[in-house]
């Protein structure tokens, strides 16, 4: 508590303008990182719709004279020759498109941006508990960042091996054709890694020694809860990852063979390290997705969340059990049939906190006053759309049924639809919701429901469609189906999903017309436009370096919609109790 | 707005159901309609899983719909009452899906054991290895090898033992209904450690022609790792055997002409073709070639003309490929030098090498008894004449190719 008010005086004072440098660039202060890593991220999700633009392309239209790749001219010969994808380069777009999607867009969007921008606002904490650690964490991921994107113009091309970079494919460049792109891939990743440690260090401190007075963990607003659950996910689950990494760097560049078969190494034991990490990852992009929804559905329906110690235990309960099923990526690399049983079942039992989840929303709206903004929209469809990819999940998860649906399209639409149905429609809702706290302005509501409604329509066509072709036998990751004739029925399909996910592409332009406008002549937001009860809106929108004038003093849970104690249909959380002496609220760490 | 939003919604639902069935029958390569008992096993628990998610698809989204259009707001409506829970309906809600996914883990459970069971009495054994970018079939017990086609005898057991030569590959032949991970050997100083090699127990019960190819993700021409099953009844495969271990001799002057240049070239360097002196190990056996389905792992149709483009342009057709062109070199070989006319011969020559039509058949093929050893099964006829084709073969390929 010391650093709290310490911090807190200090915000009280007047004290003199920081310069541009220290105020935009290298700052300390949460909400500026917050914002730096929210434009680094939409960037690369930009580079990532690109690439997956490039595939969709050439699976729509494979190897077509008439249809050559539109800006393929821009490329060089060794990736786009006169408007038709080479196979190296489809190979590249598919590993980076993954790459870059999860790691430096949807991880750092969920985390980087709302772990540094909420958590100390939600806890009515002045910044985070190590603000230049805070710092460091930025200026790490951006050089990973930037040592990422370098890989596309060495010679060679960049990584081909997938993103999830099995050996022997990745360890030996003779089976890759790929050098240096390979080695930038896996030096990138690293330095990312301490990124995100460093940003996980600083969120699990902050959440466990900054709460304001009153905070206790069971008023703590569910996105930090999730926030915070993620951020010890993180803690354990890179580090695994890092030091793989390393070893197969090793294999790559100084002849260890770790994961190379020929002098004794394993190749499966990279797949149990990368799933290892790469299951309790899945949960990383899907709990604080699930946060924010839970704020957004409980503002947009007027109502307290359903079950608000079930939602707790359930985000517990997932990322506990995440760490029992990293062998339902390897059921098809040969298990003992014990094993991959003992997979099996828990894989399905983590369905049971997911299910939970889902009808605390349900309930949560059930009755409720719903109002869908935008935000709100964003969140009921991250509902239907989780639901979805869950439901194809428990086919993936039967392990005899997944021996015909591995690496199949299938699997690519179970994916799309959790991280994009669910992740990324989470994100949308909560970038729509904290917009106006994160710039002072409110987006334009038409174009958001625009961005919206497109969105949902052309996400379903694109991905929906998915599941049928892996259901007829269509193999991941080809880079021109046409090769097998068996799969030239479904051509006219193919074309159909391209069409729509290039619209899905140029649709997010609505957004990103949307995002930067609002920035200059976006209505000016109040403090409260959602009329939301926790932390983050008793401050002003932008708050002020230090967040808050004066500590808040929490007096009850963030979810006090409707609550008869009050004339309006909501009650903050620091608002003082009407009537009655004030309870003197317990010093947050003793708890 | 507020109206379209249930409307999609309702929409979605029933539409799974009417796509996942929609599927079932126009496309050659379905699980839904399997040939194998281990095909059989996967479809029926897909139907169980199926029905029950589609079932809980359509009580979750009826709910969903209802309440966005029941309960959206409407000017003057009083504040919803503040509900914080139940412990009841978490209960209910907690056990409702544990005891559905119950429903689905038991039989899930017994198909596990039932696909991954050990080889059966008497199950024919096949080695499929994967190659960047192309199948090896070996026949340990007949002693026989071929690539990218095999045969497999239609009501026998049939145990695929699936390794690696360089990278993951996965072997899948959807309507046979196996999948699994084809995973490198892994060398140690003790010798080759078999802990991962991955095997598939099947046995088919309708003959026919069965596609498949490679389902891991194994390099630059991953897209191009086609194969074909061939079911046939016992007779037939038996009649395959022989075939295979009977030298062909080409009928044609043309072919005999591809057969000398196909000597004496560096072919033989990576290629195998029984009953020659050509014994590469590292490319495919192209014994019987003229029967393939296809070029390069289903690069194209198996006509001489094609053939003859392969032959020369190979790293130009197939990106990645390891076999050297006639002018580009590939897989750390130089390019071959070899001219179209030389490229038509040696094509004439590998379509020559095809199966003789039924009754037909050449005489003394049935003399090789199936217990001789491979290197010599085939040398049963004509000894001298392919021990004179070794020596010359190998002293023009010194000539030729002083870089080999």
């Amino acid at each position: 508590m010391a650093t709290t008010s310490a911090h807190a005086t200090a915000a009280a004072e007047p004290h003199h303008e920081p310069s541009f440098v220290r105020k935009y660039i290298f700052s300390t202060d949460h909400k500026v990182i917050g914002i730096q890593f929210l434009f680094m991220s939409l960037f690369f999700l930009l580079i990532g719709g690109l690439l997956a633009g490039v595939i969709r392309w050439q699976l729509g239209w494979p190897t077509n004279p008439d249809m050559p790749l539109p800006g393929g001219g821009l490329l060089p010969e060794t990736m786009v020759n006169q408007g038709i994808v080479l196979p190296e380069f489809y190979n590249s777009a598919v590993t980076m498109h993954g790459t870059i999607m999860i790691f430096f867009a949807i991880m750092p969007l969920l985390v980087g941006v709302y772990a540094n921008y909420l958590i100390p606002l939600q806890i009515g904490a002045p910044d985070m508990a190590f603000p230049k650690l805070n710092m460091a964490s930025f200026w790490t991921a951006a050089p990973a960042g930037v040592i990422m994107l370098a890989g596309f113009f060495v010679a060679g091309g960049h990584s081909g091996a997938g993103w999830t970079q099995y050996p022997p494919l990745s360890a030996n460049p003779e089976f890759s054709g790929v050098y240096m792109g390979q080695q930038l891939w896996l030096i990138s990743m690293i330095v990312l890694g301490f990124s995100s440690l460093m940003g996980a260090v600083n969120y699990v401190t902050t959440v466990i020694n900054m709460r304001a007075p009153g905070m206790t963990w069971f008023r703590l607003p569910l996105a930090t809860w999730a926030l915070f659950v993620t951020a010890v996910l993180i803690l354990l689950a890179v580090p695994v990852l890092t030091g793989a990494l390393i070893l197969l760097l090793f294999d790559q560049t100084i002849g260890t063979t770790f994961f190379s078969p020929e002098y004794g190494g394993e190749p499966l034991l990279w797949q149990h390290l990368f799933w290892f990490f790469g299951h309790p990852e899945v949960y990383i992009l899907i709990l604080p997705a699930m946060g924010f929804v839970s704020e957004i559905i409980a503002a947009g329906s007027r109502k307290p969340i359903f079950g608000y110690h079930a939602m707790v235990l359930a985000i517990i309960a997932i990322a506990f059990l995440g760490w029992g099923v990293w062998g339902h990526h390897m059921f098809q690399s040969g298990m003992n049939p014990t094993l991959g049983m003992g997979f099996m079942a828990t894989t399905m039992v983590i369905a049971v906190p997911s299910a939970i989840k889902v009808f605390n929303w349900l309930a949560t709206m059930w009755r409720g006053d719903l109002h869908f903004h935008t935000p709100m929209l964003h969140a009921v469809a991250f509902v239907g759309m989780f639901v979805i990819g869950g439901l194809s999940g428990v086919f993936v998860a039967s392990t005899p049924v997944d021996i015909f649906l591995h690496d199949t399209y299938f699997v690519v639409a179970h994916i799309h639809y959790v991280l994009f149905g669910g992740s990324l429609f989470a994100l949308y809702a909560a970038i729509t919701f904290w917009y106006p706290k994160m710039f002072g302005r409110m987006m334009n509501p038409l174009l958001g429901k625009l961005h919206f409604w497109l969105t949902v329509l052309f996400f379903n066509l694109t991905f929906f469609p998915m599941h049928n072709l892996g259901i007829a036998g269509m193999m991941r990751r080809i880079y021109d189906p046409n090769q097998y004739e068996f799969l030239r029925p479904m051509q006219e399909l193919n074309t159909m999903i391209s069409i729509a996910a290039l619209l899905l592409i140029g649709t997010q332009l609505i957004f990103a017309f949307n995002f930067f406008w609002s920035l200059f002549r976006g209505e000016p937001a109040p403090a409260n436009p959602w009329r939301a009860n926790s932390l983050e809106w008793a401050a002003p929108s932008p708050p002020p370096h230090g967040n808050f004038a004066r500590t808040p003093v929490v007096y009850r849970g963030p979810y006090e919609y409707s609550s008869p104690l009050s004339v309006e249909d909501y009650l903050p959380q620091d608002d003082p109790p009407a009537e009655g002496p004030e309870p003197v609220p317990a010093p947050a760490t003793s708890h | 707005m507020r109206q379209g939003f249930p409307r999609i919604t309702r929409w979605l639902a029933p539409g799974v159901v009417l796509l996942l069935t929609a599927c079932a029958g126009e496309h050659p390569q379905t699980v839904l309609r399997p040939i194998t008992d281990y095909g059989r096993i996967q479809s029926d628990l897909w139907a169980t899983v199926t029905w029950w998610t589609v079932g809980i698809m359509l009580v979750v989204f009826g709910a969903l719909t209802y309440i966005l259009v029941r309960y959206r707001a409407r000017p003057g409506d009083p504040p919803p009452k503040p509900i914080y829970g139940s412990t009841r309906l978490e209960i209910a809600w907690t056990i409702g899906p544990a005891l559905i996914i119950l429903f689905i883990a038991i039989p899930t459970i017994r198909a596990i054991f039932e696909t991954q069971a050990e080889d059966p009495e008497g199950a024919l054994v096949i080695q499929a290895i994967g190659h960047q970018w192309w199948w090896e079939f070996r026949y340990p017990e007949l002693g026989v090898t071929t690539a990218n086609q095999f045969y497999m005898p239609e009501g026998r057991p049939v145990s695929l033992h699936l390794s690696s030569a360089d990278v993951i590959h996965s072997f899948w032949v959807p309507r046979l209904g196996g999948k699994k991970d084809v995973n490198p050997v892994v060398r140690t100083p003790e010798g080759v450690r078999p802990l991962h090699l991955n095997r598939i127990v099947l046995q088919a019960d309708s003959t026919g022609d069965y596609k498949g190819q490679c389902a891991e993700y194994c390099g630059t021409a991953h897209a191009i790792m086609y194969m074909l099953a061939r079911v046939v009844d016992e007779a037939e495969f038996q009649r395959w055997i022989e075939d295979i271990r009977t030298p062909m001799e080409p009928a044609g002057d043309l072919a005999a002409q591809g057969r000398e240049i196909f000597q004496r070239s560096t072919c033989i360097a990576c290629h195998t073709i029984e009953g020659t002196s050509a014994r590469g190990q590292l490319g495919p056996n192209l014994t019987l070639f003229g029967d393939r389905f296809s070029i390069a792992a289903g690069l194209m149709a198996n006509n001489e003309e094609n053939l003859t483009e392969w032959i020369l342009h190979a790293p130009e057709l197939k990106k990645g490929a390891l076999m050297p062109g006639a002018r580009v070199g590939g897989g750390g070989m130089p390019p071959t030098g070899l001219s179209r006319e030389d490229a038509r011969a040696i094509a004439a020559y590998l379509s020559d090498l095809r199966r003789p039509l039924l009754g037909a058949r050449p005489a003394g093929s049935a003399a090789a008894p199936p217990s001789t050893a491979p290197d010599t099964m085939v040398g049963t006829t004509d000894t001298t004449g392919i021990a004179a084709d070794t020596a010359s073969a190998a002293a023009d390929t010194a000539r030729q190719q002083p870089q080999l």
